[in-house]
């Protein structure tokens, strides 16, 4: 696969922080695409760093309406496309993991439950940071964030993260898939794939944040593989039912991915020994949690 | 006094008023607010903090708080109000004492993070009473009045502050204490609540010949509101040693001048500092603040704008196809007067009205009455 700069579809000039993952997933994502697509962008840090008036980073056409309700406005142009015969042009949605798990969930489940011929992707990095790294459902067990505070008396996020992506797949769409900012031909392939599905698909790609979980940003990749090799993301597909596990994790110890994030910096031993004991237990067991 | 952010002193003050229920999602420029109390809470401070998936689930959360017999408090701004606005409408209904601060914000679309009042002034109609504060410290002084009317009156209040001029600035502020407040506030003991022990319906569907008595009955007690608030006011400002006009309105300069601005907000700060610069030069000019918007102070406005040469109304929100809201409000104050009126628009999203700006509108009043928009566009749109 080889990309040449002027074919992209996301262009530079938007102002993302350096090593941004959302980034670097939407502009694979557009990639994978083409340029037959129309973006629908939920209210995020990608929103505001791609379309600031008056500039734009998108070279497809692209709307934006609410923080909650892109999957239901990705419906409405699914279906003036049916309607005016337009059967080739991809739907999609960009949207974080606010947006996702939380603010637009209910709205998503009924397009989910309908199975919309849409194509969904979250990027989750883990809260809500365009506000300034607010807690989300996705945020992490003991995470940091300013509303999952490290306080005297309770010290980060006190509930496990959201499964979301298990929640999509009980709705019987025809395709979920989970990928990161660090495995950029996995989420070619499956964007590649998903495109060619009719109804709903959902994406799920973790996103690694400089400013939200604190590293230095040529982390980036590196800490989204990490993710995936400790066995706290999940790396997997499914297709009409059938689950694959596109890659084995390699049983790091959860610790190498905790350190170099300072939203973790307070966790005690016992905190690590604890998730590192859900997420072994998830994988030999099929009990416990992980983060997918 | 300690320096902080207003936005750190309206948190201190919520704890202080000791709420059983808050819940609140984070969206600029309220968000600080939402964070400090998350901080008081895992430190604990406040009973309970949750932390909702939507603004929707942030005010139904403080409506179960409230029906349930509990002091229930939360923040926003812009989307969020707007998200918030069935159940807005619903908790006013129910008559639901809650008070929320809310940091003022544009609305979408084009999104615009930045400060007017569109947010707030589009919800007017639904029964909440509105205060519009001009400074931080007249904020944090007003959330215990708020709990205070809103407990007695079974009224939910909005305490209004600009959404950056005031939640991000950092200045000397004094925070009421607990026990200060305790003598003010009482604890909150509804005798209409959910409880096994006395059952009640709460919410209940009306047919045509209820429907309007209860929405009559809301009229009536926000239009009666009025006193309370003045009364509540007045005893406040006697124990802090701080007060603000007689609680609806204040008058700046106005009782001699020949042209009056009215306004609301933390823009009021910029017109009393045009004023004093042009009463320095013998201009008879004055400044005429709206707090208390719902309900609206008929009779105060009448009275300190009766025989005035020219009165402009500054505001930063709109009507789209008609005269905007304050001005309406101010203009029905005076119908039965012969009061030239102006109306100005300006300062939406964040577009400052310096006190240059303001200083050009008294020289607008000079002459004939006008409907315009202050400061023509900046940057042709491209
Ligand atoms: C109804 C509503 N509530 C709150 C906001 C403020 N807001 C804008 S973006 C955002 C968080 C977005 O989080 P996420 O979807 O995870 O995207 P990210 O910023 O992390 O990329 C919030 C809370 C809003 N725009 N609308
Ligand atoms: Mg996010």
């Amino acid at each position: 696969m080889e990309f040449k700069r002027e074919d992209d579809l996301f262009v530079s000039g938007h102002t993302a922080c350096a090593g941004c993952g959302a980034a670097i997933i939407i502009r694979t994502v557009m990639r994978a695409l083409g340029k037959d697509t129309i973006i629908v962008n939920a209210t995020s840090c990608s929103e505001i760093f791609s379309s600031c008036y008056p500039t734009s980073a998108w070279k497809v056409p692209y709307i934006h309406v609410t923080f909650e309700n892109a999957a239901a406005v990705a419906t409405g142009i699914a279906k003036a496309l049916e309607a005016k015969g337009n059967d080739h042009t991809t739907v999609v949605v960009i949207a974080g993991d606010g947006a996702t798990y939380d603010i637009g969930f209910g709205i998503m489940s009924g397009v989910m439950e309908r199975n919309e011929n849409v194509l969904y992707i979250c990027y989750d990095n883990e809260a809500y940071m365009n506000t300034g790294i607010q807690r989300s459902g996705a945020t992490p067990y003991k995470a940091w964030t300013t509303t999952s505070q490290v306080g005297t008396v309770r010290q980060g996020k006190q509930e496990w993260k959201k499964n979301l992506t298990e929640i999509a797949r009980a709705h019987n769409i025809p395709y979920i898939a989970t990928s990161t900012a660090g495995h950029l031909i996995d989420l070619t392939k499956k964007v590649e794939k998903a495109k060619k599905i009719k109804g709903f698909r959902l994406i799920n790609v973790l996103s690694p944040c400089v400013a939200g979980w604190k590293y230095p940003p040529n982390l980036t990749v590196k800490l989204a593989q990490l993710a995936v090799d400790t066995g706290l993301w999940k790396m997997y597909e499914v297709e009409n039912g059938k689950e694959t596990i596109n890659m084995q994790p390699k049983f790091t110890p959860v610790e190498e991915y905790f350190k170099p994030q300072k939203r973790f910096k307070h966790l005690t031993k016992e905190d690590i020994e604890d998730i590192q004991n859900k997420v072994n237990d998830y994988w030999k067991n099929g009990k416990g949690e992980i983060y997918g | 006094m300690e320096t902080m952010e207003g936005s750190k002193g309206v948190a201190d003050v919520v704890v202080n008023c000791e709420p059983d229920v808050v819940a609140c999602f984070p969206i600029t420029p309220s968000t600080h607010i939402a964070e400090d109390l998350n901080k008081a809470y895992m430190d604990g401070k406040l009973k309970t903090y949750v932390t909702v998936e939507s603004e929707f689930g942030a005010i139904s959360t403080i409506v179960g708080g409230s029906a349930a017999g509990a002091r229930s408090f939360s923040t926003t701004s812009s989307q969020g109000l707007a998200l918030m606005h069935e159940v807005i409408f619903a908790a006013a209904g129910i008559r639901l004492p809650l008070v929320m601060v809310v940091a003022n914000r544009s609305l979408s679309a084009p999104l615009s993070i930045w400060n007017d009042h569109q947010d707030t002034i589009s919800e007017r109609d639904s029964g909440w009473l509105q205060l519009y504060c001009e400074t931080n410290q007249e904020v944090i002084d007003t959330v215990p009045l708020a709990f205070r009317i809103a407990e007695e009156l079974m009224l939910p209040v909005m305490v209004c502050m600009d959404g950056f001029y005031l939640t991000h600035a950092v200045e000397q502020l004094d925070i009421p204490t607990k026990e200060v407040i305790r003598k003010f506030l009482p604890p909150y003991n509804p005798k209409i609540k959910l409880d096994p022990e006395n059952p009640i319906t709460l919410g209940v569907y009306a047919k045509p010949e209820h429907y309007q008595d209860f929405r009559n009955d809301l009229d009536d007690d926000v239009h009666a509101a009025r006193e309370k608030i003045k009364e509540r006011s007045k005893e406040w400002a006697n124990i802090i040693g701080r007060g603000y006009g007689d609680g609806l309105i204040e008058k700046y300069n106005t009782d001699d001048a020949e042209r009056v601005l009215v306004a609301m907000s933390s823009v009021c700060g910029n017109i009393k500092e045009a004023v004093d610069e042009l009463r320095a030069n013998g201009e008879k000019v004055g400044l005429l603040r709206i707090k208390s918007f719902r309900p609206f102070p008929y009779d105060e406005v009448k009275k300190a704008l009766t025989g005035k040469k020219h009165v402009g109304v500054v505001e930063k929100d709109m009507s789209a196809g008609a005269f905007p809201p304050l001005y309406v409000d101010v203009a029905s104050a005076l119908y039965s007067e012969t009061v030239p009126l102006s109306s100005f628009i300006g300062g939406l999203g964040g577009r400052d009205i310096t006190v240059n700006d303001i200083k050009e509108l008294f020289k607008k009043l000079e002459n004939e009455p006008v409907r315009e928009w202050i400061l023509k566009r900046e940057l042709p749109l491209k």
